[in-house]
């Protein structure tokens, strides 16, 4: 049987829903190693996907087709895009299950399933091809995160489950109107059709509201982002990690491959809405998370400020602009959920979250102070780390755009300093005010395991970012040649195109010529 | 010959009417031999049900005493799903009214009877025959709420449901007189005929009360009240009878009326539909917030999804009926499922529990219940891949197609409010703290199509939407 043959991503998807069952019916050890195994085994998958995936090949590769449940299509296949959310997914997922392998001690094998499950439907939204098959994985990620939060929460989880459940819900609904009649439209709900039909100018604004309502929830963008801080407090520590990690991510992911490229008009008309919300979440978010007593609030509020980066950089209409916020959404995942981790860490040994109940970390803690130190700085933005590339090049997309949303935009990396290094002095540094906190071991072997994969990544990233760019490029000038017509005229005044990333441009007629002549 | 023929044509309904009979006779002669004649009345079911399929399979689409009713496939499609749904509550009686004190012959004799009134309902195409079958229906369903004699609130339903049933019925022939009176006909066709010319102020009248007494029927708002006393009151078997089959009989001949009769003039009642489908979805929704009582909770969640189905009824397309029955079909399953696992509420002291505070922390100390009955609640709420979504999805589908938009956006919108106590339900199983009142089921046959109707309706369910899509298209084309 050849390769390119076997349904890798079915198989993919199937393994944590079987793996979920079996949990449901053993034992906790046995529960927490089934979890592990299937984690560990989808990773594995995952590696094998990212190196048969062949940047130069079709668009869309491991592609698969069945028609058992009628209108609703088994389709799947993924882009460069879609790879790299998937890998960021199963790369966390095992990690998830190692951060509760101590922390969860009641109802263990319900917690390992609705995580599994969890890992199948954020692989099936990256990788669906069919418009329904996507609103479907998109929607049912509910129900365990909603399970997660409410049994194995903190304080006020009751409340944080429901505000989540139904502020993600009521943004969804209206898209899958819209999804409705875009299928009728276009007769069918295949999304590489989809995604080279073109709307009615005056539909698409309709339809790119009905999208944006739900992927701003889920994004979360201001105002529509206050269920992100409850949920984040009360969520367990690999709640907190998958929500932040990949959850956030799938209103990205949902801009980049509906908003933009379905909507390339109504998406240019609606660019001083989105630039003019994502400058006021960068800088009041930022401030709030300055003024944060809880350190999970304070990275939640820091999540939005990033994500307001990430859409800025998305509704740039550049190749920098785009491949940037796909870098912040897999730098942001992999940072934000290693923040999770760093507070689960200590969070096991205190029991709290207060900021002010810690201090001076560093003298018992040094393996972890200098760990934390190496995520605080990588979500900073350091040069070096993840957090500089991505943040880097969607603020010089957006320069090419709107030279005052990059100002504003960019304060937010200043903001983010202020936040971040007043956390890390008040836990890390100063005189170790309170005697349980100074007397609290450092972090253990599996806690290692945890983190030091998400560091070398982060590291990786920030030193040589070709590896994580090189598959999402040419999907990225596919966009970008599709929305280009729509593309917004700078303020910046740019004189010559990036000779660079023009390489890299598809090639279009006066396009072509510009860009040679800047050679 | 002529009557043989039609005779023929309603061998299902004589089947259960005779069956009925004899029932009612071994009844007399054996007064404790509820479980038998339940048994018997089963088989009765199934072989009317054969004879349905076979008329479904052979494409029969014939009209039969003069007009008075049709052998059509939307008919029998209906039929089908009205059989089984009674057989499931027949199934599930026994053990729940024995323990009432109350497994009395005659429950299993009126329930095929109300069969043979729904089947008459769902085939009639005149107002004479759709009243008698309503009636014949609404009769044993009336005495049915009332079974458990000895309980004060199952008496108290079942007179609350004979009065305002009565009053219903009153609108619905008020109603059909005015449209008697100026169309000249009681057939369906002949009214419809009537309509394509001017319709004036009387047969509009005629057609406001005869659709407010079918509202009555199907518990659609603003002529929900009864519901929730009703469900609450009568036995839990009864409710789950009551919830399932009389309800796509009831929908089913609002459709046919509708479209066969009233068709040509849409605007005339389209409005009405549409109003009354908003109405319900709301209605039900906010009702059911401050309920303590899962049977009434259930009874508003009736109400929402009646909401719903209506909304495939204002399209008048193919596409929009199609999609009822589909939904019709997900909603029986969904309706039937939670009330048997509201059935297997019972405590150590084999009373049975319906309230709130009964089911606390349910998921400790009965995951497999707790699991199925969220399972239900989500498919209720119809949160994806729960198989409730796909009849959601096709209702708005149909009404996105007829381009009533407005109306997908508020009545999908108004869904939300509807999710909040779905939610609320799970959260008291799995977020509370365990009450520990309820004890392991003692009764298999709940337990066993509990877990199938779960089956059906998690993400197993998908597998079944081609077979439902061609088999509701087929269905919905014999009203075009």
């Amino acid at each position: 049987m050849n390769a390119a043959d076997i349904p890798i991503l079915s198989i993919m998807l199937a393994i944590p829903v079987v793996a979920a069952a079996m949990c449901l019916f053993v034992r906790a050890e046995l529960a927490r190693i089934i979890a592990l195994s299937a984690t560990l085994l989808n990773l594995v998958l995952g590696l094998l996907l990212w190196l048969y995936y062949d940047p130069a090949g079709a668009q869309w590769q491991f592609t698969e087709s069945a028609t058992v449940f009628g209108p609703i299509g088994w389709r799947l296949g993924i882009d460069g895009i879609s790879l790299s959310l998937i890998m960021l997914s199963v790369f966390l997922m095992p990690i998830c299950i190692g951060a509760s392998w101590t922390s969860i001690q009641k109802r263990v094998g319900e917690y390992m399933a609705a995580f599994l499950l969890m890992e199948t439907l954020m692989i099936g939204v990256f990788a669906a091809q069919d418009l329904l098959l996507f609103y479907i994985f998109f929607e049912a990620g509910l129900i365990p995160m909603y399970l997660i939060i409410g049994i194995w929460g903190g304080q006020d989880r009751i409340y944080a489950s429901y505000k989540f459940f139904l502020y993600t819900l009521l943004g969804s609904l209206v898209m899958l109107i819209a999804m409705l009649w875009m299928i009728q439209f276009a007769g069918t709900a295949d999304i590489p059709t989809l995604l080279n039909t073109d709307f009615p100018a005056e539909a698409q604004k309709w339809l790119w509201f009905a999208f944006f309502a739900s992927f701003a929830v889920k994004m979360p963008m201001w105002p529509v982002h206050t269920w992100l801080p409850d949920a984040h407090v009360q969520a367990p520590t690999a709640g907190s990690v998958i929500l932040a990690g990949v959850l956030l991510k799938m209103g990205g992911y949902g801009f980049l491959r509906f908003s933009l490229p379905m909507f390339p008009e109504a998406s240019a008309d609606f660019i001083p809405l989105v630039f003019g919300l994502s400058m006021v979440a960068v800088v009041y978010t930022s401030l709030v998370a300055l003024v944060q007593e809880d350190m999970k609030k304070l990275i939640a509020y820091s999540s939005v400020a990033h994500m307001a980066i990430v859409t800025v950089g998305l509704f740039t209409f550049n190749q920098q602009g785009i491949e940037g916020a796909i870098i912040v959404m897999l730098s942001h995942g992999l940072v934000s959920g290693a923040l999770f981790l760093c507070v689960g860490v200590i969070y096991d040994r205190l029991h709290t979250r207060e900021i002010s109940r810690y201090g001076g970390l560093s003298v018992n803690m040094p393996k972890y102070a200098l760990l934390f130190m190496l995520f605080t700085m990588a979500s900073v933005g350091l040069p070096g780390t993840s957090g500089f590339v991505g943040e880097f090049l969607s603020l010089a997309g957006a320069y090419k755009v709107s030279t005052w949303a990059t100002f504003i935009a960019t304060t937010g990396i200043i903001l983010g300093a202020g936040y971040m290094l007043y956390l890390y002095r008040r836990i890390a540094f100063g005189p170790q005010i309170n005697a349980d906190a100074a007397a609290m071991s450092d972090v253990n072997m599996r806690e290692m395991w945890l983190l030091a994969p998400i560091a070398v990544v982060v590291l990786w990233m920030g030193v040589y970012p070709e590896t994580f760019l090189a598959p999402i490029r040419r999907d990225v000038a596919t966009i970008v040649a599709r929305i280009e017509r729509a593309a917004p005229v700078g303020d910046s005044k740019l004189k010559l195109v990036d000779p660079t990333t023009a390489r890299y441009r598809v090639v279009h007629g006066p396009e072509k010529d510009m860009a040679e002549g800047s050679h | 010959m002529e009557l043989n023929a039609s005779l023929s044509l309603v061998r299902p309904e004589v089947i259960l009417s005779f069956s009925a009979l004899g029932l009612l006779l071994l009844a007399a002669w054996r007064e404790q031999a509820g479980r038998l004649i339940s048994i018997l009345a089963v088989a009765a079911l199934v072989a009317a049900a054969a004879f349905v399929i076979n008329f479904m399979m052979n494409g029969t689409n014939l009209s039969a005493f003069d007009g008075l009713l049709v052998n059509d496939a939307f008919g029998n499609f209906s039929k089908i799903l009205i059989f089984i749904a009674a057989a499931i509550s027949l199934m599930i009686a026994p053990r729940f009214l024995e323990n009432a004190g109350a497994m009395r012959a005659e429950y299993p004799v009126l329930i095929l009877l109300s069969c043979v009134g729904m089947g008459v309902m769902v085939s009639a195409t005149d107002l004479i025959s759709l009243y008698i079958g309503l009636e014949l229906q609404s009769l044993s369903a009336y005495v049915l709420a009332s079974f458990v004699r000895s309980d004060g609130r199952s008496a108290e339903a079942g007179l609350k449901y004979f009065v305002l049933g009565a009053l219903a019925s009153g609108m619905l022939l008020f109603g059909a007189s005015l449209v008697y009176g100026f169309a000249g006909s009681t057939s369906f066709a002949a009214i419809g005929a009537a309509m394509d010319a001017e319709v004036g102020l009387g047969l509009i009248f005629g057609i406001v009360f005869i659709l407010s007494g079918l509202a009555f029927k199907i518990s659609a708002a603003p002529f929900h009240m009864w519901t929730p006393d009703v469900y609450e009151g009568a036995p839990t078997p009864v409710t789950a009878f009551f919830a399932s089959a009389p309800k796509v009989a009831a929908i089913a001949l609002t459709i046919r009326i509708v479209l066969e009769a009233f068709g040509a003039q849409i605007l005339v009642w389209q409005q009405i539909i549409i109003a009354v489908a908003l109405m319900s979805i709301i209605i039900g929704a906010v009702g059911a917030i401050g309920q303590q009582n899962l049977k009434r909770l259930m009874a508003y969640s009736s109400i929402n999804n009646v909401g719903f189905i209506l909304i495939g009824l204002a399209t008048a397309t193919e596409q929009g009926i199609s999609a009822m029955l589909v939904y019709l079909v997900i909603y029986v399953a969904m309706t039937l499922g939670s009330f048997i696992c509201l059935m297997q509420l019972k405590d150590k002291d084999g009373g049975y529990r319906e309230e709130f505070a009964d089911i606390s922390g349910l998921s400790k100390t009965r995951p497999a219940l707790a699991a199925a009955l969220a399972i239900f609640m989500f498919s209720l709420a119809g949160i994806p891949p729960l198989f409730g979504f796909w009849g959601k999805l096709v209702v708005f589908n149909a009404a996105v197609a007829a381009g009533l938009l407005p109306l997908a956006v508020i009545g999908i919108t108004a869904s939300v409010i509807g999710a909040f106590y779905y939610l609320k339900v799970v959260k008291v199983m799995y977020f509370d703290d365990a009450a520990d009142v309820i004890v392991d089921s003692d009764d298999k046959v709940l337990v066993w199509t509990g877990g199938i109707l779960a089956a059906a309706n998690s993400p197993l369910g998908y597998f079944a939407i081609p077979a439902l899509g061609i088999w509701t298209a087929y269905a919905a084309r014999a009203l075009f």
